[in-house]
């Protein structure tokens, strides 16, 4: 058996070479992308096939007879397969297509909305993305649930013992992310699953933060609902993945009315179509789910345990270094991270430092990252955030290091 | 002393901001710049005064004086109370008709021009506008 991928025998600089968005200057420096957890960028070989699509055979699909309508239907059904392969789903038809992340929520919360009754609770924690505390908020005012917050911890992970004294028989869902986006925290949702089953609750998982660094298999976690983006995981935006246990979807009603998602359409009465269909209204974004399926190949290839370790070592090398410069310090130090870092520097606005770090050329993310409740849990108005991806380099994370001190000389 | 006109002043900072060679020269001026901000007081620091629109917290506060508006702000970030600071030295003491009328391009010419996308965090745009609602206002109340 071939030993797993260790990063001495990844090449960090033939991979760079997909990736022609690398070699750009940014105010006359060259790029140094470090904004990876807002949106990864795209290999040429994903390029290549949004290229091919819209040269070759853009169609509309699953209606036409002619030759493009058939050549575009089979590459979207198999991109569906790519993803239920690489997320281990039992079956093609639980892996729906989406706009992304967010909107794999919505259609979980919209259809909650038809099968929560007052009284009943939906649990969410404190580490979560706007996108997965809002649709929640308004599904609680539309059916009169309550919502409970699993509260979060000083190091920046979820206080698990509060977490089971949240829970009971009333519990009918729970939300959390696989990674927290503003820290990086990968957190336990092996035990929430189980412990939420045990009440018998679902459990809606939003991977959008885990999927480009962590291979789930939604089987082994037994989880309800699995959404991702595919933006961040080196595909183009505005498609991502909504797996769903198949008890659930049937469950559900669709999201939206439209074509594509019926089966008999009288003015009396419409019935719906089956899965996946059911949740896939109107024309999709065919181009982009077969790019997403061409993405998930790609990385692959690479393999995930490679990238994961590779990530590792970025994530301890940055964290060393920038933790010695003084007065600087980071937000998020679970054991179990990926490669993000949230930080500031005393005395110094987020904006102020994230503003001199462009004009050197490097890109981050400063701000609350969509994640207030962590920022007013620290009591700061936002953070830096520096998230790396397996095509960063550790000379990077030097230029950044160097960026920081001469940001905080400026502005102190 | 005769007041200088909005778009004088805004000649002077161009041809300030004209010696410095680098970007960076141009921030540090900016940043010292954010230290001459005419302070809004402290009871004005409420979210009625705040401008919507901004990454950082930005204050400002008008008042009418002699048919001329004072303008008074504030930030939590430095670089943005360099900013506001050149937008206040340039409309501040003038009368509600000239700030409305003026234009902005010499931020470009100092350049600062990235500032001036709506999308930029700072919300440079929010800040001009909202000189000019001061101005609007001040304007009706003088009217009447």
């Amino acid at each position: 058996m071939a030993s797993v991928s260790t990063p001495l025998t990844f090449d960090v600089k033939s991979i760079r070479k997909d990736f022609p968005i690398l070699n750009r200057k940014v105010n006359e420096k060259p790029l140094v992308y470090f904004d990876n957890a807002a949106t990864s960028q795209t290999p040429q070989q994903v390029i290549a096939v949004i290229v091919d699509y819209y040269s070759n055979y853009n169609a509309n699909i699953h209606r036409g007879v002619h030759a493009l309508s058939q050549e575009a239907t089979d590459a979207y059904e198999q991109a569906r397969i790519k993803l239920q392969k690489h997320f281990n789903i039992p079956n093609a038809y639980q892996t729906l297509f989406t706009s992304g992340t967010t909107h794999g929520i919505n259609i979980v919360a919209s259809g909650y909305a038809e099968i929560l009754k007052q009284g009943d609770e939906v649990i969410v924690s404190a580490l979560e993305h706007h996108s997965n505390i809002v649709p929640w908020q308004m599904l609680c005012e539309k059916t009169g649930a309550v919502l409970k917050v699993i509260p979060m911890t000083d190091s920046g992970e979820l206080d698990m013992s509060a977490f089971e004294e949240l829970l009971s028989n009333k519990t009918k869902l729970v939300f959390v992310n696989h990674v927290s986006n503003a820290l990086g925290t990968v957190n336990p949702i092996e035990f929430i699953i189980e412990k939420t089953h045990a009440v018998g609750g679902a459990v809606l998982v939003d991977g959008a933060q885990a999927a480009p660094h962590i291979k789930a298999d939604v089987q082994a976690l037994d989880v309800d609902f699995y959404v991702v983006s595919g933006h961040k995981m080196c595909g183009p935006t505005g498609v991502g993945m909504l797996y769903g246990k198949e008890k659930w979807l049937d469950q559900l009603p669709p999201y939206q009315g439209g074509g594509e998602m019926i089966d008999q359409v009288t003015f009396e009465k419409t019935t719906y179509a089956g899965l996946p269909h059911k949740f896939e209204a109107g024309t999709p974004n065919i181009c982009g789910g077969i790019a997403f399926g061409a993405a998930l190949d790609y990385m692959n290839a690479i393999g995930f345990n490679t990238i994961a370790a590779y990530e590792h070592e970025l994530l301890e090398y940055a964290t060393e270094k920038l933790k010695a410069i003084d007065g600087l310090r980071i937000y998020g130090e679970s054991k179990e991270k990926t490669a993000v870092i949230s930080f500031n520097i005393e005395g110094i606005h987020p904006y102020d430092i994230g503003t001199i770090l462009d004009k050197l050329g490097v890109a981050v993310r400063t701000g609350h990252h969509c994640a207030q409740p962590i920022m007013d849990f620290y009591k700061i108005p936002g953070t830096v955030r520096a998230s790396f991806a397996f095509y960063n380099t550790k000379e990077e994370i030097d230029v950044l290091v160097a960026a920081v001190e001469r940001a905080k000389n400026m502005l102190s | 002393m005769i007041m200088s006109s909005i778009q004088e002043i805004q000649q002077e900072i161009v041809e300030e901001f004209e010696m410095f060679d680098d970007w960076m020269q141009r921030y540090e001026y900016m940043i010292e710049l954010g230290k001459s901000l005419p302070l809004i007081e402290e009871k004005y620091k409420t979210d009625e005064y705040i401008i919507k629109g901004c990454q950082s917290k930005v204050w400002v506060h008008a008042d009418l004086n002699e048919d001329k508006i004072e303008f008074t702000a504030d930030s939590d970030a430095i670089i943005t109370k360099g900013i506001i600071a050149i937008l206040i030295r340039s409309f501040s003491g003038q009368p509600p008709q000239e700030i409305l009328d003026a234009d902005t391009s010499f931020i470009d010419k100092i350049g600062l021009k990235e500032h001036l996308s709506p999308t930029r965090a700072n919300g440079l745009v929010s800040m001009i506008k909202q000189i000019k609602l001061y101005a609007i206002a001040y304007q009706a109340k003088a009217g009447n």
